[in-house]
């Protein structure tokens, strides 16, 4: 166990290192991006644009630049380009906003997933089973923007029924806290409604034909009994996997679409603005946030996935 | 459909020389080639050809485009009609209202121009430009796919055969591109190139290029594929008939494309769809957020971005394309199961394909 975390820990500083240089080189190896022109404004004069490369230490050999970036991250003192406010600040800022919108949405998707893909196996060919499969197809395809604003439509234009994105701290007020990301959880929540439920139908339909289930009819145990505590409880256990893999990518910058269309101030609507306003520090330090909670998660899925299944023995790699 | 397969006149069942009655439904299976019965399979699946046909009446509508623009609304994607007023049913109307608010959908009030109304303060015919933004996103799609594809084969068969340093090498680039969160990978990418263009030796594509989001999108997506590849030529390379090809003297090339490739070929199919699924659903992600398409060109994504601005006064502008994206799909993936169904009723790909990586780091005892 010692060993895996140790292996993992190295991988994982190592995947963060690689990925922090891929993003640094996006942007200063492509040309015509020069960040000083960038900051210093469309007509700058030359010496502006010398003075701002000196001030921001980007006359520097690239090495040189990308350690100080690295170290002004980690020491939290990096300094955006574009709004001269501090990156590290804002990321804690939002991750508040992204932790209640994923949290939430996980919530719903488990509860409504673990259900539908249930009722579907249960009910496997008939009414039910074909009406929650087209559900669950249509739920995977919709692009999460078009749910975002037929729901914005609806019900807080039409209707006036939510308020109209915003965020409010659930310390605040936590009736608000909710109100207002009703919607925002329900768009994040709907794809992987869909997925989930498919897998788990999968899964579960695999389970029955194994032959525990049928030691577990032959002890006389009841239908229910059967498919909650025996098919239920062993086909959860990719569905656990799945999700810690599917959270970790959430927080760390899937869930940027619907922050960006209910206008909520995560981290991944800051992505979103730096990127567009191509201010290379927030990018950088997202990314490396981002990867982080995904290496994470990757962790803390194995381990947990050899507690449920003890037939996997961490640390032995398959290779 | 074809009602029952094996009765048809000319294609008896059975063994025709011994005179024997056509034998039932589903018995001459033998000699028949797996790509036949898959073929037979999918027939029988109505759901999944209904999805195709709806997928293949989305290309012809996309085709039909210029067809569309000349000949019907008479005019162009990118044309505007700020100033002018049209003639709706013997009712003349003004393309933009002062208050900046573009018509509606009039159908054929006015022969066809302004199908689908006008799509804001530009006054641009959103039926055109419906068609062609279809255009660009099916575009991108299938060429990204195509890369996505590409890439993953090369790079699964490589790492899977040769194993070793170079599985070793392939698989941690792969852990790296797998650990970037892919829709701020496809932003950076995206906002980066979209200022400077993009220059490697001979080959220069300007900053408005179209295949600036087809590169990212199909590099973004090439680990989801190539480890299952990677993973199936570990298990193949075990089995007999390679090892026959060693013997035999055959080269790694030879082995790789010759007796490897055509056994993953179903996997490759049913990917291909999820592939160009998932890439369109990318683009229009990154043209939402300002990183993909970049204008003059515009996609269904674009569209959307454009409409969202004007939401609560035509919601039109952004639920036609958004629906639009969705029926694609929507499609691809129903076609795309049905598939899956067809050449391989027990694999598990599609669920693969999402996992990705999920396979845990420990051994099943």
């Amino acid at each position: 166990m010692a060993r895996f975390l140790v292996r993992r820990l190295v991988g994982m500083v190592l995947v963060l290192f690689a990925v922090s240089v891929i993003v640094f080189g996006i942007f200063n190896v492509i040309p015509n991006s020069n960040p000083a022109q960038g900051i210093a404004g469309k007509n700058a004069t030359p010496t502006l644009v010398k003075q701002v490369e000196k001030e921001f230490g980007l006359d520097k050999p690239l090495p040189e630049q990308y350690f100080t970036q690295m170290k002004l991250i980690f020491t939290g003192e990096l300094i955006s380009y574009n709004s001269r406010i501090n990156v590290d600040d804002r990321i804690v800022e939002g991750i508040p906003v992204t932790v209640s919108l994923c949290v939430g949405a996980a919530v719903l998707w488990m509860f409504f997933g673990i259900l539908f893909g249930y009722l579907s196996a249960t009910r496997q060919g008939r009414f039910t089973d074909r009406a929650l499969s087209i559900l669950a197809l249509t739920g995977i395809s919709t692009p999460v923007f078009l749910l975002a604003s037929v729901l914005l439509f609806l019900f807080t234009y039409k209707l006036e029924i939510f308020p109209n994105g915003d965020y409010v701290g659930i310390t605040e007020d936590p009736l608000e806290w909710a109100n207002h990301l009703i919607l925002p959880w329900i768009t994040l929540a709907v794809l992987y409604v869909g997925f989930y439920s498919r897998v788990l139908r999968s899964n579960m339909l695999d389970a029955m034909n194994e032959d525990y289930v049928r030691t577990a009819r032959a002890k006389g145990l009841s239908e229910r009994q059967v498919t909650t505590r025996h098919v239920l409880r062993n086909s959860l256990i990719p569905i656990v996997t799945l999700f810690g893999l599917d959270f970790g990518a959430l927080v760390g910058g899937t869930a940027l679409v619907t922050e960006s269309t209910f206008n909520l101030p995560g981290v991944g609507q800051y992505a979103a603005e730096s990127a567009s306003g191509l201010d290379l520090p927030p990018i950088m330090a997202i990314t490396i946030f981002g990867a982080f909670f995904i290496v994470l998660f990757n962790v803390i899925v194995d381990v947990v996935y050899a507690y449920l299944d003890p037939r996997i023995k961490l640390g032995e790699s398959a290779q | 459909m074809a009602s029952e397969p094996y009765a048809e006149p000319g294609l008896p069942g059975g063994n025709p020389e011994a005179g024997f009655p056509p034998a039932p439904a589903g018995v001459r299976t033998a000699g028949r080639s797996p790509w036949y019965l898959a073929y037979r399979r999918l027939l029988r699946n109505r759901v999944a050809l209904f999805f195709l046909a709806v997928f293949v009446l989305i290309v012809v509508f996309v085709l039909a485009a210029p067809l569309w623009a000349s000949d019907v609304a008479h005019t162009g994607p990118n044309k505007t009609h700020t100033l002018e007023k049209i003639e709706v049913n013997g009712e003349i109307k003004e393309v933009v209202e002062p208050s900046g608010k573009p018509i509606g959908p009039v159908w054929f009030g006015a022969d066809g121009k302004f199908f689908l109304g006008a799509d804001g303060h530009l006054g641009r015919d959103e039926m055109v430009r419906l068609m062609y933004g279809g255009r660009t996103s099916l575009e991108i799609a299938l060429a990204a796919a195509l890369i996505t594809t590409l890439l993953a084969v090369v790079l699964g068969l490589m790492a899977g055969f040769y194993g070793g340093r170079i599985d070793t090498i392939i698989s941690r680039v792969m852990d790296v591109l797998w650990s970037f969160p892919v829709v701020l990978l496809g932003i950076a990418l995206g906002t980066a190139l979209a200022v400077g263009g993009l220059k490697i030796g001979p080959l220069e594509l300007s900053g408005t290029s179209l295949w600036i989001p087809i590169l990212i999108i199909g590099v973004v997506y090439t680990p989801y594929m190539s480890r299952p590849i990677r993973g199936e030529v570990l298990s193949l390379r075990k089995k007999e008939f390679v090892e026959a090809a060693v013997a035999q003297g055959a080269g790694p090339l030879r082995i790789m494309f010759v007796e490897l490739l055509p056994n993953l070929l179903s996997t490759i199919v049913v990917f291909f769809f999820l592939n160009v699924a998932n890439s369109m659903l990318l683009e229009s992600m990154l043209s939402f957020l300002g990183a993909g398409v970049q204008p003059p060109n515009s996609s269904w994504g674009t569209m959307i971005s454009d409409g969202f601005d004007l939401l609560y006064s035509s919601p039109v502008l952004t639920i036609i394309p958004g629906v639009m994206i969705l029926l694609t799909i929507l499609s691809l993936n129903v076609f795309g199961d049905g598939l899956r169904d067809a050449l391989d009723p027990k694999s598990k790909v599609r669920l693969e394909a999402h996992l990705g990586k999920a396979e845990p780091e420990g051994t099943a005892v």
